[in-house]
């Protein structure tokens, strides 16, 4: 336990020594409040919720969480001091989990900061706060689903580059999947039970039930197993070190 | 001596090369032993191997009697390590850094406020500590790197080039460390620097293309030279004669060679027979002669020169194991 707070503080910290943390946060910010005040058009809707706001989350995570993910295992790599956290005595997943719980912590912190936005919106009218905080944890889930994503294929390579670009198109595939774009490639011939199961394989699917409010078991269990399992694939690239 | 570090028929294979090719052997409290092999002869790869960063393909380690495929966590508590080339996190301050190693490997909070004390008195840490490490020279980067291995005071050091990029002083300073600890610890270094090996190592191991071709003390490396015991001698021979014909004549010497130097010409270099001391025939008869010795220098052995003999033609003149 100890290991894994002390690689989580360090690791965090490393946001906060850089630039990284205020570029990202920073850059976040601005996005919400352009896709929500702007294409969102909050104001014109003439509604006291959110929904403009939480309904781009999928799109801004999609770019920008592997730019936070992309540095966490293949920087280590390329550097060398995986070398050198690898054989301290610390187990592949505590190291996994620590340095993931610093960056999804990360994250929950640039997320907590939208906070103004809910405040304008309890100023001009009356939403259900109890929606918006189911939206809030739903977004913080599919966060760190992305950066489940994200974690696992930095440890794949010791380019960034490559980290951030491959860790893009695979979620992509995961935000798309339930969109009508997809789905009507599969109506005309796929059974019904087919179509559910890979629209309800989507981030967005998933996160627009939470943002209801409906906080349903599925969705959870969905973000839930998602990032198991692709923590568990990271544990086994950073354990499988014969190529580094 | 209980042996702290024990590496039973370790192979290592990447792809079609095979880095490290059944190699064995332990290493006792208070022994130094010194890996030497030109780049790329598996010195690295044994290393990542006894400190459980690779697993081998085939054959185990243990440290301190802990397998490294079982018990891993309670054989890397008890050893530190420098990589090659002092990996850090250059982000972090020196001082930060020492900590996040410390707090990993579970240090009290008062361990850790003295072990930090003496790694950095011992290191000369102490004008760098508030730095984040991507500023430090090389020679502090590896000092940095030293200083987070020997932290927790661990029953076994793995060092990878150790005094790489360390000016003289320095390496000075860091062989004197090494020497220190020493006696109660096992100690493995990797070098290129054979004068390394004489001034800490105990025992020296040659490896080259993943087997270990010699392993023995650095003496007896250095008496596998032709220069071993050989005598350069400088004489003025006013009274006549020829230096050369008569360092020919004597009974122990195998052959004579010219060495002039820039501005003496009348200087040799004898090499004795089967390594045999021959300092005591050569000054009885440069002596009888008359003549006036300005300068007779004794050789140990040319490590350099052992060195690549071992490891150019792939076979040792006189292999000990």
């Amino acid at each position: 336990m100890i290991q894994i707070l002390s690689i989580f503080r360090r690791e965090f910290s490393g946001y906060f020594s850089t630039p990284i943390a205020y570029v990202f946060i920073v850059i976040f910010l601005f996005l919400n409040c352009i896709f929500t005040f702007f294409l969102g058009d909050i104001y014109a809707r003439g509604q006291a919720d959110l929904e403009p706001f939480f309904t781009w989350h999928p799109w801004l995570y999609l770019f920008l969480v592997p730019a936070l993910a992309m540095r966490l295992w293949s920087e280590e790599r390329r550097v060398g001091t995986v070398e050198l956290l690898m054989t301290l005595p610390v187990t592949v997943w505590q190291a996994v989990l620590g340095k993931y719980l610093a960056a999804w912590a990360f994250t929950g912190i640039a997320l907590m900061l939208t906070f103004p936005v809910w405040i304008t919106v309890n100023y001009l009218g009356d939403p259900d706060n109890g929606v918006v905080i189911a939206a809030y944890i739903g977004s913080f889930l599919m966060a760190g689903a992305y950066l489940a994503i994200g974690a696992c294929i930095s440890a794949l390579t010791k380019n960034q580059v490559i980290a951030f670009v491959v860790a893009v198109v695979v979620c992509f595939l995961f935000t798309i999947t339930g969109l009508p774009m997809v789905t009507n490639l599969f109506s005309s011939w796929a059974p019904q039970a087919v179509i559910e199961t890979i629209s309800s394989l989507s981030f967005v699917t998933n996160f627009q039930n939470i943002s209801r409010g409906v906080i349903d078991a599925r969705n959870l269990v969905y973000f839930a197993s998602l990032i198991v399992f692709w923590l568990f694939v990271n544990t086994l690239v950073v354990g499988n070190r014969d190529g580094a | 001596m209980t042996a702290l570090i024990e590496v039973g028929s370790v192979s290592k294979q990447f792809g079609s090369i095979r880095a490290v090719d059944s190699v064995s052997f332990t290493v006792n409290r208070g022994e130094v032993l010194g890996f030497l092999g030109p780049n790329g002869a598996g010195k690295s790869t044994t290393m990542r191997i006894i400190t459980g960063f690779l697993t081998p393909t085939s054959g185990s380690a243990s440290v301190c009697g802990y397998d490294l495929a079982e018990e891993g966590i309670a054989a890397r508590a008890r050893l530190g390590y420098l990589p090659e080339g002092s990996p850090l996190y250059g982000e972090m301050t020196a001082l930060e850094f020492l900590r996040f190693t410390a707090s990993v490997r579970g240090l009290s909070t008062s361990k850790v406020a003295e072990r930090i004390k003496w790694v950095v008195g011992q290191l000369g840490l102490g004008p760098v500590l508030a730095q984040p490490i991507e500023t430090l020279s090389k020679g502090f980067k590896r000092r940095v790197g030293l200083a987070q291995s020997v932290l927790h005071d661990p029953d076994v050091l793995i060092l990878d080039e150790p005094t790489d990029g360390l000016d003289p002083n320095q390496k000075h300073e860091v062989r004197g460390l090494i020497r220190t600890m020493s006696a109660h610890k096992a100690i493995i270094i990797s070098t290129h620097l054979l004068e390394e090996v004489d001034a800490v190592c105990t025992r020296a191991m040659v490896i080259n293309h993943g087997k270990v071709i010699v392993d023995c003390t650095p003496d007896e490396l250095a008496s596998m030279s032709r220069y071993r015991n050989a005598v350069t001698v400088c004489a003025s021979t006013s009274s006549g004669g020829d230096l050369r014909v008569t360092l020919e004549g004597l009974a122990g010497v195998s052959s004579v060679e010219h060495v002039p130097k820039a501005t003496v010409s009348n200087r040799f270099i004898a090499f004795p027979k089967d390594g045999k001391s021959i300092v005591g025939e050569v000054t009885r008869h440069l002596q009888e002669k008359g003549w006036e010795i300005e300068e007779l220098e004794v050789d140990g052995g040319r490590l350099d020169e052992v060195f690549r003999d071992l490891t150019t033609t792939g076979s040792a003149k006189k292999p000990l194991h």
